[in-house]
């Protein structure tokens, strides 16, 4: 009965290993998620990029996936058992996968993997991103319009790159609109954990925030703005059915085009490692309805949208000093790639202390 | 609202959870039965009393399905251990494991769903005391509970025969089996009461806390009330102050991070933990009343002789 009970118990541990008793003629394209598929946020995007996926090519792959995957050396473990299970090509979702990836990758030399988010890549690793921070400099511009009191407040992960970019572009985007808007950030040190992300959004509309933006998984913020009635941002999905009257538009991550065209290049052998960082322009994210807020607010996000898009408007252009007071981009001046993706520090403005 | 009665408002959600499944944790570990399983029989909960609430329009009912969820869940647990003479450690991980699968399963159908709150309840008069009134008499009936029950299991240890009869269960199965007591048969009621108050802790998650179901929602509160009832040494008032010293390092630590005060948040986000352990330690520093708490027999299977 023990036995039976483990056996149950380890088969539930894996009911998000997809059966992988298929013909063997199919290609495996596998993914590795750090939080559930039904997060309602991150790894519910890639989820659904993963099914946009497995719709287009049909029965020529299979797409097992492992969800709830630790960041750490469990990870490690996951994506070598998706290595040796036989997949041609891993997605690892999360940039905590990021050292485990490159590790695994090593191993298995004839197995592709693509990281998202990260910088390390080797001959059959790529790094897949997406511009999140072209999405957070209109929501900052919306923020500085929508604000009464002109405070934000930010749910923040954990102090990596892609995090501290967003922080960035949202001041930016909202000092562009209204240059003493300020912003309140929280570190919650999770991606995952409805209970802390919603303790975060109270302890910040109670220091008297009025607009909530989030970089963490869940939905629980969005839903204590609703129940405080102010208004926020959703992450990762359009997480507009956790506040109808809430959310003034989201950052959807799209990325089923993506995984579509690098599957293809796979079948035709002509993957190559390669660095990808595609923006609104590339469709790999997309901006929810713009709702809740004033016509000439959403004109300007309108506006705002399309200079991106044409490439007219960097987010990053200077003259933009960092918080320090030194120089960091001289008058009209953008940003390498190379230094977005590290970046390290804020920019004058932000009215938060970097944890290093 | 003041801030600091905000701030207390949201201690007392965050605490609450973690008072309930650690008090059911200690009388369970009374009884001499380690269950590492309040996580799994937490979630079940969680899902049970979200799943029970959208099919009835009724949180109340919900409350029951999670306290009925985590009873049930819990006598899987004293079935294989009890009757069975399983590992302890070993089955009650599996059922931590075997839960945060189910409800993930049970809870497909109503992920994205927004869920019902728990109604506030105003007992009259007391919730007219100011501050204290709208802090502590106008709340959830889940927080009510929880205060009653800390008390009642304090009580109920320590002041009635059939908690004496726990107690040196709990202390060598063997005398108290000598002495004709049911060892298998309290244990077993132990366990379900554990298993109860477990999935009362998922029902506030998934009807106070926030308010929706997300698989995995427990986020680890399980393990967090596990190490509360060794620290608490086994007391349930020491647990009540121990569940809200971790609430309220918690949240203060959010606020001392949103007014910007500079403290790395790392270790803002550790304090919690190092404060709760720090304080509990120095509670029940001294060894000989330490050792009177720590019950004996807890883990060791018995089978009884025939």
């Amino acid at each position: 009965m023990k036995k039976l009970l483990l056996a149950l118990a380890t088969s539930a541990a894996m009911l998000g290993f997809a059966a992988s008793a298929g013909a063997q003629d199919k290609t495996k394209i596998c993914f590795i998620y750090v939080g559930s598929k039904t997060d309602g946020g991150w790894t519910q995007a890639h989820d659904i990029g993963r099914q946009a996926l497995q719709d287009h090519f049909g029965d020529k792959i299979e797409t097992p996936f492992l969800e709830s995957v630790p960041e750490g050396p469990d990870a490690e473990r996951a994506i070598e058992r998706m290595a040796r299970s036989g997949c041609a090509l891993v997605f690892t979702t999360s940039f905590g996968f990021m050292d485990p990836t490159i590790k695994v990758a090593e191993k298995f030399p004839d197995v592709k993997f693509e990281h998202a988010t990260g910088f390390k890549s080797a001959p059959n690793v790529a790094t897949y991103n997406s511009r999140f921070y072209e999405g957070r400099y209109i929501q900052g511009q919306i923020a500085a319009k929508m604000s009464e009191k002109g405070v934000a407040g930010y749910i923040a992960s954990f102090p990596i790159p892609e995090v501290v970019m967003g922080i960035n572009a949202f001041v930016h985007g909202a000092q562009s609109v209204n240059p003493d808007f300020k912003v309140k950030v929280i570190w919650a040190n999770t991606w995952f954990d409805p209970g802390k992300e919603a303790d975060a959004a109270k302890a910040l509309i109670d220091q008297g925030v009025d607009i909530l933006t989030q970089h963490t998984d869940t939905t629980a913020p969005m839903q204590v703005a609703a129940e405080r009635g102010i208004k926020a941002f959703g992450q990762a999905s359009d997480m507009i059915k956790a506040g109808p009257e809430t959310q003034l538009t989201a950052i959807v991550d799209t990325w089923g085009a993506y995984y579509i065209k690098r599957t293809q290049q796979l079948l035709d052998g002509t993957w190559k490692s390669e660095q990808v960082w595609d923006g609104l322009k590339d469709g790999i994210l997309t901006m929810a309805p713009y709702t809740n807020m004033p016509d000439d607010v959403k004109k300007l996000a309108e506006d705002t949208e399309a200079k991106i898009r044409s490439g007219e408007l960097h987010p990053f252009t200077g003259p933009i000093k960092k918080q320090d007071g030194s120089d960091w981009l001289a008058d009209g001046e953008k940003p390498e790639d190379k230094v977005l993706l590290g970046m390290n520090f804020y920019i004058a403005g932000v009215d938060d202390k970097l944890p290093q | 609202m003041g801030i600091v009665e905000a701030i207390l408002l949201t201690v007392i959600t965050a605490a609450t959870p973690l008072v309930l499944a650690a008090l059911g944790e200690l009388v369970t570990e009374r009884a001499g039965v380690l269950n590492l399983g309040v996580e799994g029989m937490m979630i079940m909960g969680a899902v049970l009393a979200f799943a029970a609430t959208q099919a009835t329009g009724s949180p109340y009912v919900g409350i029951l399905a999670g306290i009925a969820g985590g009873a049930l869940f819990s006598l899987l647990f004293g079935f294989l251990t009890l009757t069975l003479v399983a590992n302890q450690v070993a089955t009650g991980l599996a059922l931590t494991i075997l839960g945060l699968g189910i409800s993930g399963q049970i809870g497909e159908a109503y992920v994205g769903m927004s869920g019902t709150k728990l109604p506030q309840i105003a007992i009259p008069l007391l919730s007219d005391i100011p501050y204290l009134g709208s802090l502590l008499f106008r709340q959830d009936l889940i927080f009510y509970m929880s205060i009653a029950l800390v008390a009642g299991t304090s009580w109920f240890l320590f002041k009635s025969r059939a908690g004496l009869k726990i107690r040196a269960i709990g202390d060598n199965h063997a005398s108290a089996h000598a002495l004709g007591i049911g060892v298998i048969r309290i244990r077993y009621l132990a366990v379900m009461f554990g298993g109860a108050c477990a999935g009362l802790a998922g029902a506030q998650l998934s009807l106070v806390y926030t308010p929706q179901w997300v698989e995995n929602m427990s986020a680890g509160r399980g393990w967090i009330a596990l190490a509360l009832v060794v620290f608490a040494s086994w007391r349930p008032w020491r647990l009540l102050a121990g569940g809200y010293l971790f609430g309220a390092v918690s949240i203060s630590q959010l606020h001392a991070q949103a007014l910007g005060l500079g403290i790395p948040s790392q270790f803002l986000s550790a304090l919690p933990y190092a404060a709760t352990v720090v304080v509990l330690v120095l509670i029940s520093h001294n060894r000989r009343t330490t050792l009177i708490n720590t019950p004996a027999s807890l883990g060791k299977p018995f089978v009884p002789d025939r």
